[in-house]
């Protein structure tokens, strides 16, 4: 709320030569990533580039072996996932991780014991204020659902959504932790062509909304190119360009790595 | 339905308080169920916080049974002598208490190494605890080896025991259905989600595993001041198993369903005591015949959209 009027940080997260080997393996190596407030960034790369090994580094589900990442100044080495969220990043899954078995209300409302006051003490007392605790999680859930159009699915089990609406509820209950990134891991995995438009619209509407940084890993490079200020591009590990759309589709590694001479208007002048 | 939960505390220990001051006109023999029945719901509906709500596949509540029942029964026998009578009730719930903090410290103990393992693995730790804890009791003199303890005072009665299985319902139940706890929930659905919502999911487990054992202690005590004899056999793997099949059978993650099911499961082996050399047969198959038939559990009517849907 108060990002607008403060002056912006420079960078809001900053990762600083993160290297991450498993055994001979290095998966990601030396990569440097600067997220401002209010950006969003586009991550592309072949399958098993280290996109989301990057996205792993950065929410701490791994650490890196070499570098270090600060987010808002605060170094992240060291935290836990759940820390990671208390801080402010909130991240979705390339295989859909909601929670089957609980209503969509249930799935946006725990998202919520991160920020409220409410323990297991007044849980057990159930006395006023966990009343008004409850009550008021319950109207901002409401509210949220709204916003995203799930309303009308809150008793639904999570399971039970249409795979669109998975994927939304996803999104939904990331914002729910009302961070100050978000992290999409592959959002348009598995949607046709229409939903894809609606996805695009969708994450545009979050950042103008929430006024939050976006992280975006995705392989389809119509979302990709159509939404993002900024794109980083990496193969077997290593940053192999950064820029605007523009640029990194006329980059002659990229298109060597990753996009085919089919996306260039002049084909020869990527074979120079 | 957050607004009568502390009511119908309230409502189910006045129950438990005149039913009790009637015990008199009772029948020994179907007032004795009646505590095993309280006692049975104590232990299957804490299990049901570990095992149904978070998920977590615990084989060990036969050994905080065990911890909550020697150390309240060691603890009454030693003083009770002491003790004028009328302060007797409230040695009585002490030594209760005594026997849940021990036994919570001990569901800690094992918690916090073990509730890193998953599924199959954790239930074999948990089962190994359980086994450890009798064999500790057996073999050491001042819980009087193998043959136990006896001569406990019968401090145990109907009150206590049902208002002590309130109390149980009320403490998990109240767990769950709040913000906080629909996070025991989302560790049993997915840890790795859970983390990324900020929930820790080892904070939950271990609180999960700690309350549960707490209540199994208070068991354990109710279970020594009534039959006033424990012996370290009665706590074996088939007194885990028995619980555990109660959390099956009234369906994982439902309370009311296995309130339902320790009742049956209690009352079920009294009626087959006819064909006493049979009873466990019959057990088996009507298990084998559940898991075929109900694989969600037999009382698992609502599902859990119904249920938050209640809850709200």
């Amino acid at each position: 709320m108060s990002a607008s009027a403060e002056p912006k940080p420079d960078s809001l997260l900053k990762m600083q030569r993160c290297t991450i080997r498993f055994g001979g393996l290095t998966a990601v190596s030396e990569l440097d990533l600067r997220i401002g407030g209010d950006e969003l960034i586009g991550l592309i790369g072949p399958n098993g580039a280290g996109k989301t090994t990057a996205f792993n580094m950065i929410t701490g589900v791994y650490q890196p072996t070499e570098g270090e990442i600060h987010f808002a100044g605060t170094p992240l080495s060291g935290q836990a996932p759940q820390e990671i969220t208390g801080l402010g990043i909130a991240r979705t899954f390339q295989n859909i991780r909601l929670f089957p078995s609980l209503s969509v209300f249930d799935n946006v409302r725990v998202a919520f014991q991160l920020r409220q006051t409410t323990g297991m003490f007044q849980s057990l007392l159930r006395g006023a204020a966990f009343h008004r605790n409850e009550k008021l999680i319950e109207s901002e859930v409401l509210e949220i659902l709204d916003i995203f159009k799930l309303s009308r699915f809150r008793h639904t089990m999570a399971k039970n959504l249409p795979y669109g609406d998975q994927r939304r509820l996803e999104i939904v209950r990331a914002l729910a932790t009302k961070p100050k990134l978000l992290l999409l891991d592959e959002p348009a995995a598995g949607m046709n062509p229409t939903e894809k438009v609606e996805l695009t619209r969708l994450i545009g509407f979050i950042k103008e909304k929430f006024r939050i940084s976006v992280l975006l890993v995705e392989h389809d490079m119509q979302v990709v190119m159509g939404i993002c200020q900024r794109i980083v591009v990496l193969d077997h590990g290593v940053k192999i360009a950064e820029g605007s759309p523009t640029e990194v589709r006329n980059d002659a590694k990229v298109v060597e790595a990753y996009l085919g001479d089919s996306h260039l208007k002049k084909p020869a002048a990527a074979v120079d | 339905m957050q607004l009568g939960a502390k009511r119908w505390l309230i409502a189910a220990v006045l129950v438990a308080f005149g039913v009790s001051a009637l015990s008199g006109y009772f029948n020994r023999y179907y007032l004795g169920i009646a505590i095993d029945v309280g006692i049975s719901i104590i232990l299957a509906v804490s299990l049901n916080l570990i095992n149904g709500h978070t998920g977590q596949f615990s084989l060990g509540h036969a050994g905080f049974m065990a911890v909550g029942g020697f150390t309240a029964a060691k603890l009454t026998l030693e003083l009770t002598p002491s003790v004028p009578a009328a302060a007797q009730p409230a040695l009585f719930v002490g030594a209760m208490l005594a026997g849940g903090l021990v036994a919570a410290l001990a569901g800690l103990a094992v918690g916090l190494p073990s509730l890193r393992l998953k599924g199959d693995y954790l239930a074999i730790v948990t089962l190994g605890f359980g086994e450890i804890i009798r064999v500790i009791f057996q073999t050491s003199p001042a819980f009087g080896a193998a043959t136990g303890l006896t001569g406990i005072p019968k401090f145990t009665t109907l009150f206590w025991t049902w208002s002590a299985a309130a109390l149980t319902v009320y403490v998990v139940a109240s767990l769950v259905n709040s913000t906080y706890g629909r996070g025991f929930l989302c560790v049993h659905d997915d840890e790795v989600a859970a983390a990324a919502m900020g929930i820790n999911p080892t904070r939950y487990k271990v609180t999960a595993f700690v309350t549960g054992a707490f209540f199994a202690g208070m068991a354990g005590a109710l279970y020594a001041h009534h039959k006033q004899v424990l012996k370290p056999d009665g706590f074996d793997f088939m007194k885990s198993i028995d619980v555990v099949v109660m959390v099956i059978l009234g369906g994982m993650g439902n309370t009311v369903g296995v309130i339902l099911a320790a009742i049956l499961l209690t009352v079920l082996p009294e009626l087959l005591r006819g064909f006493a050399d049979y009873r466990m047969i019959v057990y088996s198959l009507l298990i084998i015949g559940l898991m075929l038939l109900r694989p969600q559990g037999l009382f698992n009517l609502r599902r859990r959209e119904s249920r938050s849907a209640a809850a709200n």
